[in-house]
């Protein structure tokens, strides 16, 4: 199956809802206020956030003034098109990545989020490629988090690095970076606590993190990536800055797009920040972890 | 922050003076900009809209008063009328039979299990005798995360077979009566609204213990989905009442009224922190204005009215007022908001607090801040304008921090008494007689 039949999917069941109405209003239909009026709610009511609607919907207008000939259907590609315009951030990193070895991949993110589940599976993606992973558990302050990150190595094939709960994040993450030296293995994920944005002590605790690591190489951590949960309505604006301010995330994975939530914030956040996309999550087994495309992103959030 | 809302409205509605009354025409304007601002705080635009259409049935033909302003007016029309919408006075857990079950369900990491242990200490403070039991057999050490975070707390966990949510669920009334507890908290597993499968599992359980309380967990970040999977779960089993999560962060929490709107259930409690006694009743006067930006006051108010003695506060304000704000009235304020607890908290709760540039939440920052001022002379203090470059050099030298620690601090306290400078002329006055805290 490929990427835009399993995203179709995985958002399938939530073809009836409100987004998914969209292609049905915009065949045969006039185009006047009404027609822009239910875009512009159907786009808000996927989170894409109040600026960036207007922004879309005052360029569909401008086309439609320039071009009278424009028909609805047509509005439906050109909705498309400057959606997967606003999405198309810096090239993922896609072959390029563990171009180096080991290749050090930090995950971070609000409580919740969906790291832990993004660590297993991305271990898993690798081994599938061959790669020797490991994964380090750098969540050392939520109960159980350690117990759930041996459940997602074993599942993976990955090897845990683990300390006792409540030791140092970055003590672990330091420990971790030797013993991948001296196992000679591919790749290094470590698994983070949550923290919200606005917890100035825990962010400095993340920067601690990266920082260890540079003492090994100041190109150390390869990666850092922002879990971003599709729920997440306009506060994902927030923790894009704060994790980015505290931690340098190079990419986002936007996680649980198997629910009925669409992640359009990611709109506003690429905007703003230029980042890649990196991975999309769409359910809790090992393999529901995809490549974000722009493209299909957008008719997910567009199309029935 | 109030100024802002107020200010955003004000704009609208300034030419509504002398007009005597709100009409529809002179109203349109300001509810398509509340419509904005509801939306920026991620209340779904369905119950953004329902709420609109109320708020302008209740402005319209209100007198415009001459002693506020319209904008001024607006804002406590809408916050009146967002704290009815987001429900009356908290309402308690239901209790049935015992061991009466409390069913906790909610989408997949919103805060369940966090919530079960929290609600389980705070019961047991008010004389129940609770078992958590333990129904995610699904999610990796869900398990052990409940079984550890009832070590923490002093609570027993049912566990049963680990692997069957449904026969745990249904052992553990035996399990409680053994031990003579009162009431289970069930802790389900996460799922998305739009899984069948797993919905008509739920929906299985809470036919099976009938509970007379079943609460549906909400992480406070969440976005326009709220509606729609409050909906789904609606559809498929009966809800009781509502917990907010994660509302210790910087989200406007807009999905509350969503929620709430859409189930007409009361939300009975918020999770703060993560930490199981970082657990509230929800009040929905400072939901309201959280939502609108206008920051905790009333709860930062309540805190500073524990941890100032109204004396000092009332000589505070007459010098703010003068404008007279000195370097040795910023120590005192210091050692006053030391004694109102975590400041990451403290100063959450002030609105535009977090906006002032280079002012960071750190603890440690006392430390310094108060070692550079100590390092002042009284002149130094009394008169900070005097503080000149070789000043700068000897102050930094005399407390072992460096001209650049000097030199924030000095940018930091002259931002702060323009702020004060601002406040003075218009307010916002803290109810309570508590004028001082925006200094800091
Ligand atoms: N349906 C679904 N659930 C997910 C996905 N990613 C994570 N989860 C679930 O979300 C919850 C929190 O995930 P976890 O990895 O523990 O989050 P963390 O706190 O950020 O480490 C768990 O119940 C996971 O199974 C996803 O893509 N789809
Ligand atoms: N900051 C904060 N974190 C919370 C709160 N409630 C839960 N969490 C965290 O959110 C994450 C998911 O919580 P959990 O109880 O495992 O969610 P569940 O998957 O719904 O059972 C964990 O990291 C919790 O520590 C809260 O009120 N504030
Ligand atoms: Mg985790
Ligand atoms: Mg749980």
């Amino acid at each position: 199956m490929g990427l835009f039949e399993k995203l179709k999917t995985g958002l399938a069941r939530t073809r009836e809802l409100t987004v998914g109405k969209l292609s049905n209003f915009f065949s045969g239909r006039k185009i006047d206020e009404d027609l822009l009026e239910e875009l512009e709610e159907a786009l808000l009511e996927a989170d894409v956030g109040v600026d960036s609607v207007d922004q879309l919907i005052e360029t569909v207008r401008e086309r439609v003034k320039l071009d009278k000939s424009v028909s609805s259907t047509q509005i439906g590609e050109i909705l498309r098109t400057e959606l997967s315009t606003m999405m198309i951030g810096p090239d993922s990193l896609g072959a390029n990545r563990l171009a180096k070895k080991p290749w050090v991949i930090i995950l971070v993110g609000v409580n919740g989020s969906g790291k832990t589940t993004t660590a297993g599976k991305l271990a898993y993606k690798f081994a599938k490629e061959g790669k020797k992973t490991a994964i380090a558990a750098a969540d050392t302050f939520r109960a159980a988090a350690i117990e759930q990150v041996e459940v997602w190595a074993k599942r993976s094939g990955a090897r845990i690095i683990k300390q006792a709960t409540g030791a140092d994040p970055a003590s672990v993450t330091f420990d971790a970076y030797q013993s991948v030296l001296a196992h000679e293995e591919d790749v290094l994920i470590v698994d983070t606590a949550g923290r919200l944005q606005d917890k100035h002590n825990l962010m400095q605790e993340l920067s601690k993190i990266t920082n260890v690591l540079k003492r090994f190489d100041p190109d150390l951590p390869n990666e850092v990536l922002l879990i971003l949960d599709a729920i997440t309505g306009q506060n994902g604006l927030s923790q894009a800055h704060g994790f980015t301010k505290a931690a340098g995330v190079t990419g986002l994975v936007v996680t649980k797009l198997d629910g009925s939530a669409k992640g359009g914030v990611i709109i506003p956040i690429l905007r703003e920040l230029k980042l890649p996309i990196e991975f999309i999550g769409i359910g809790e087994s090992v393999n529901d972890i995809y490549p974000f495309e722009a493209k299909a992103y957008a008719d997910a959030l567009l199309t029935n | 922050m109030f100024d802002n809302l107020t200010g955003r409205l004000e704009t609208f509605v300034r030419n509504l003076r002398g007009q005597g009354k709100l009409s529809e025409t002179n109203v349109k304007d300001t509810l398509r900009e509340v419509r904005r601002i509801l939306l920026e705080a991620d209340v779904s635009l369905k119950a953004a809209k329902a709420f609109v259409r109320d708020v302008q049935e209740k402005s319209l033909g209100h007198e415009v008063l001459k002693s506020v302003t319209p904008g001024q007016q607006m804002v406590k029309i809408i916050h009146d009328e967002l704290v009815s919408f987001l429900g009356g006075a908290s309402e308690p857990i239901r209790f049935g039979k015992s061991p009466s079950p409390i069913l906790v369900v909610g989408l997949n990491g919103a805060g369940k299990t966090t919530t079960s242990a929290k609600l389980a200490a705070h019961l047991r403070k008010r004389g129940r005798k609770p078992l958590l039991v333990a129904a995610d057999t699904f999610r990796p050490a869900a398990i052990d995360q409940l079984e550890t975070l009832g070590r923490q707390i002093d609570i027993p966990v049912f566990s049963g077979d680990r692997k069957n949510a449904l026969k745990t669920v249904a052992d553990s009334r035996d399990y409680a009566r053994e031990l003579s507890l009162d009431c289970l908290i069930i802790d389900s597993a996460g799922r998305m609204a739009v899984n069948d499968e797993l919905m008509n599992q739920l929906q299985e359980m809470q036919d099976a213990i009938k509970p007379p309380e079943t609460l549906l967990v909400v992480d406070g970040m969440t976005g326009q989905d709220a509606v729609r999977s409050a909906n789904a779960f609606l559809e498929r089993i009966e809800l009781t009442g509502l917990v907010m999560t994660k509302l210790d962060g910087d989200s406007r929490g807009g999905a509350a009224l969503s929620i709430r709107w859409v189930t007409g259930k009361p939300i009975k409690f918020i999770g703060v922190g993560e930490k199981t006694n970082d657990f509230e009743q929800f009040h929905p006067d400072r939901m309201a204005g959280r939502i609108l930006g206008l920051g905790d006051v009333v709860s930062f108010v309540e805190k500073a009215q524990e941890a100032v003695d109204i004396e000092s506060a009332q000589k505070m304000a007459d010098k703010l007022a003068k404008q007279q704000f000195t370097f040795d009235d910023f120590r005192e304020q210091l050692h006053q908001l030391k004694n109102m607890g975590p400041l990451e908290s403290v100063l959450g709760m002030i609105p535009g607090m977090k906006s002032i540039k280079g002012l960071q939440v750190d603890e440690n920052q006392f430390v310094v801040v108060e070692s550079i001022i100590d390092s002042m002379t009284p002149a130094e203090r009394e008169v900070p304008k005097i503080i000149n470059g070789s000043r700068r050099r000897r102050i930094a030298q005399g407390c072992g921090r460096s001209v650049q620690d000097v030199n924030r601090l000095l940018n930091q306290f002259e931002q702060m008494q323009k702020m004060i400078k601002r406040f003075g002329k218009k307010g916002p006055k803290f109810p309570g007689g508590f004028p001082g805290m925006p200094g800091f």
